[in-house]
């Protein structure tokens, strides 16, 4: 059963790991800090970030092969950074599967249960339930250089479940699959993990992939966590200018507040923001094309020329020339054909504001 | 992609080599093998199976061929104990000082068998190196004969050759053992000690059949440790074909232990190659 | 923090292979030792240390004639080894031609074979052909055993190359001949020298091929056996310790070679493996 709670305001569910102020350099180069992230029982975290941002040595600390450089890693009363990999009750998929060449199917999955020396029929059952859920039960005897990228991945999970871990820690293992298998196994991951019921920590740098996927996402950034939220609140209201632009597309305008209003370029609403330089996100798709005559309150109003226009499908991206320098990137449905002017209008609600996402070393 | 003249330049002067010197050499040493010598010191070029049979029936030569695979045998034993621990050193926990401890380990292959084998003989005689010390530090009256011109002392010798030999297969094998599948069985709750017995060693065998079988093939046919170092109770079946070629002047039946020892030779690196591709499995 | 690698770490480890790293090296360092002894080479301690056994050797005539009929046949084996290893390596990683399995494993099988049997067999050659033995049978029984080798590494470091930079020659508009000189060539650079310093080496090394093909001129390992039989003093050690110490040398430069361009354990692997069939 999924204890998690979806929208905020719920109560609380039971904190199965808890990452505290953990840091990590290797020598002078400083790969994590201070991060501090709570992992809720029955949960599906994706931890989200581009290459170098430390997802995988943060993954790789909560699996036991790194040590931390500061900062505990706690599950439930147990202070899991003391202990090595082989006595934590976590269990890894790992990208490149890593599947023993020298042992079948069959044996790969069993390979942690022999080693806990389970009695044979349980072990045997238990193996023969897991291959039924990854659906590879038919493969049971090959071994893996003999099967597909896409089953040694499965085989790879159902080794690592049949552990019956408190939690699982995947690493980008959908990388290497062909975008369609890939959209599969999302869905079939995600519908596992209800199954189950036991929380995933998952990796990737794909923010469509943590938005399909998460129950929450841990966006990572140079070592430290931008926004921890749901899919839908780090989309809506991203906290910062990076989280706003890594996750889906968006537009920057630096803005001033003074007295109650907000000047960005020739765009100009009311606030109740504090005087001073301010920064907000707005979404192409916040961006209509106009077709009354009057604005509504709290609309913006603008016009400008089109200088870019392109056919998605189901939407159009229309790129729009504005006063003063401003470039609006506007995503509609697909309608109108081409056009020479656009005459736009957003509702300042929209405009999120955002903090700076200064450069880190 | 290439043309035919290509193809026949770049192919047919080796083939020519191998052929002149490798191939019509074998088929020489087979002819010989059923040929015989008169009592004048000729060769007699009748065709014959005496020499086999000899070898069949006279206890010496197979007595001796005997001897021969049990002290190979021992060599590759102490070459495996030796080689692969520390193989197993080098790849896992050398660090960054890997690279100049290969280093280390390849020196002794590369220089002179007869340097090393002389070496051991300075040590290991009654006035030697090893008993004199022995008798210094009262730790012996009397030096210990069996040291040197015995079977220890060529086992001990050839051990010394051939450890490197074990050691660069082993170690080539283990290094190749991708980290993650370690960090795999870790994860999965096997101990480092589990996870050796599991994992790694299944993984190197190859590697292992590798360098024995070196060590196995090269000490069966060495005779140059048996003249400086194994006395009479230290002969190797090369040595008795040493002699067939020399004073005991019987080429033929040279040749034919010769061919034997070929066909054996062949026969083993057939086999261990079969056994390598059957337990590979990257 | 906390090391965990402690489990998977064992003292015995380090201890066994330090005694391995002793084994290998302490009768090269005795025999060192004793190449400044006085007194003999057996007798512990060594006491009278003295330079005498290397004047001794520097005034042996014998000895230095000897070397220099080991430099004339490693230079000649070094030469036939790599004209026809060079070939061999090319044919076996190019062409597809009937009987290519039977070539490589006969090419590769002096390598592991006991020198005896290259040996005899070479000289039951020789004595049907009626040829003298001398130092040109010597050498030509080292190209054979060293062919080997220079196959070997050339095949290596053809591996290494990238076709395409081939490719584009050709399409570039030079022949295949061209393309074999401006562009193959150049880029086995490095395994050709390294073969060849590797060949050197072990010819200057040789003793038991060469031990049936001798004739009356000795090479430097067999004039030393000679004097082996004869009686041992540590003029010997002194003539061992400069061979040690040029061996050394030899294998650190080939070593060095090597790396620029390929992992640690593959460099001296690969003639292991190949005299099992692998790398070729």
């Amino acid at each position: 059963m999924n204890a998690v709670a979806k929208v905020a305001g719920q109560a609380l569910p039971a904190v199965l790991l808890s990452v505290r102020n953990v840091a990590k350099h290797f020598g002078t180069n400083v790969v994590l800090r201070d991060i501090s992230l709570n992992v809720a029982e029955g949960e599906f975290l994706t931890i989200l970030g581009e290459s170098g941002s430390g997802k995988t040595t943060l993954l790789r600390i909560i699996a036991g092969f790194e040590n931390t450089s500061a900062g505990e890693v706690w599950m439930g009363e147990e202070r899991l950074d003391r202990q090595p990999p082989y006595r934590r009750r976590v269990n890894t998929v790992f990208q490149s599967y890593a599947l023993f060449p020298h042992l079948t199917v069959e044996q790969n999955v069993a390979y942690g249960l022999r080693v806990a020396k389970r009695p044979e029929t349980e072990i045997a059952s238990r193996v023969s339930e897991a291959l039924e859920k990854v659906k590879m039960s038919a493969f049971a005897k090959s071994k893996p250089s003999k099967i597909s990228g896409g089953q040694q991945q499965r085989i790879a999970l159902a080794r690592a479940l049949v552990n019956r871990p408190r939690l699982l820690l995947l690493d980008e293992p959908l990388s290497a699959l062909d975008a369609n298998l890939r959209r599969q196994m999302q869905v079939e991951l995600k519908s596992l993990q209800r199954e189950v019921g036991i929380s995933f920590i998952f990796v990737t740098h794909d923010q469509e992939e943590a938005m399909v996927m998460s129950d929450r996402i841990a966006l990572l950034r140079s070592g430290e966590l931008e926004q921890v939220a749901t899919p839908r609140e780090i989309y809506g209201r991203p906290a910062t200018a990076y989280a706003a632009q890594f996750i889906g597309h968006t537009n920057l305008l630096k803005a001033d507040v003074q007295g109650g209003a907000v000047r960005s370029g020739p765009l100009v609403w009311r606030s109740a923001l504090p005087d001073g330089p301010a920064l907000f996100s707005l979404r192409p798709e916040n961006i209509r094309l106009v077709r009354e005559d009057t604005a509504a309150v709290g609309d913006v109003r603008i016009r400008g020329k089109v200088s870019h226009q392109a056919f998605h499908g189901a939407t159009q991206s229309i790129r729009v020339d504005c006063d003063a320098g401003l470039v609006l990137a506007v995503s509609t449905s697909s309608g109108g054909g081409a056009q020479e002017v656009a005459d736009l209008e957003f509702s300042s609600t929209d405009a999120v504001l955002v903090r700076e996402s200064p450069e880190r070393v | 992609m290439f043309s035919r003249t290509y193809k026949a330049a770049v192919t047919l002067p080796p083939l020519l080599w191998v052929t002149v010197f490798l191939l019509a050499p074998y088929l020489l040493m087979f002819c010989y093998s059923f040929w015989s010598v008169s009592p004048t010191q000729t060769i007699v070029h009748s065709w014959n199976l005496d020499n086999y049979q000899q070898l069949l029936r006279v206890e010496v030569y197979w007595q001796t061929l005997l001897r021969s695979m049990w002290i190979a045998a021992r060599v590759t034993f102490f070459s495996l104990l030796l080689g692969y621990p520390l193989g197993y050193y080098l790849s896992f926990h050398a660090g960054n000082k890997k690279d100049l401890l290969y280093q280390l380990v390849i020196i002794p292959l590369w220089v002179s068998y007869l340097v090393r084998a002389y070496a051991w003989k300075t040590i290991l005689g009654s006035d030697g190196v090893l008993n004199t010390l022995l008798q210094y530090a009262h730790l012996a009256k009397h030096p210990l004969e069996f040291l040197l011109y015995s079977p220890f002392a060529v086992v001990l010798t050839l051990t010394h050759i051939y450890t490197p030999f074990a050691f660069l297969p082993i170690y080539a094998a283990l290094e190749h053992i991708p980290r993650n599948l370690m960090e795999a069985s870790h994860d999965l709750g096997a101990t480092p000690a589990q996870t050796f017995w599991k994992v790694i060693l299944p993984l190197s065998i190859p590697g292992v059949v590798a360098g024995a079988t070196f060590a196995f093939v090269l000490s069966l046919g060495d005779f140059l440790a048996p003249l400086l170092l194994g006395g009479p109770s230290g002969i190797m079946i090369s040595n008795i074909v040493v002699s067939l070629f020399g004073a005991a002047y019987n080429w033929p039946l040279g040749a034919a232990i010769s061919l034997c020892m070929l066909l054996l030779v062949v026969s083993l690196l057939f086999l261990s190659e079969r056994l390598e591709k059957k337990w590979s499995f990257s | 923090m906390n090391d965990r690698r402690d489990e998977s770490n064992p003292r015995w480890l380090l201890v066994h292979a330090v005694g391995v790293f002793a084994f290998l090296y302490l009768p090269i360092v005795v025999l060192i030792v004793y190449s400044f002894n006085g007194n003999g080479v057996g007798g512990f301690p060594p006491h009278h240390l003295t330079l005498m056994w290397y004047r001794t050797l520097f005034a042996d005539g014998p000895i230095w004639d000897s070397v220099l009929n080991s430099l004339q046949v490693a230079f000649a084996a070094m030469v036939i080894a790599l004209a026809f290893g060079i070939p061999a390596a090319l044919a076996l990683e190019r062409a597809q031609f009937p009987g290519k399995a039977l070539f490589r494993r006969l090419v590769l099988l002096p390598l592991i074979l006991p020198g005896i049997i290259t040996g005899l067999s070479l000289l039951m050659l020789f004595n049907v052909m009626g040829t003298k033995l001398s130092l040109l049978t010597i050498i030509l029984g080292h190209g054979t055993a060293l062919v080997s080798v220079a196959t070997t590494e050339v095949f290596a470091g053809l591996q290494k190359l990238d076709r395409a930079q081939e490719e584009a020659s050709l399409d570039l508009g030079a022949n295949y001949w061209q393309t074999f000189w401006r562009i193959t060539v150049p880029n086995l650079k490095l395994p050709i020298i390294g073969a060849a310093l590797l060949i050197f080496t072990l010819s200057m090394d040789e003793i038991a091929v060469s031990f049936f093909l001798i004739g009356r001129d000795n090479t430097l390992p067999l004039e030393i056996w000679g004097r082996l039989r004869r009686g041992i003093t540590p003029e010997i050690n002194a003539v061992s310790t400069i061979i040690f110490l040029f061996s050394l040398v030899a294998i650190v430069l080939w070593y060095r070679l090597r790396m620029r361009g390929q992992g640690v354990a593959d460099a001296g692997t690969e003639i292991v493996e190949a005299a099992e069939g692998h790398a070729v």
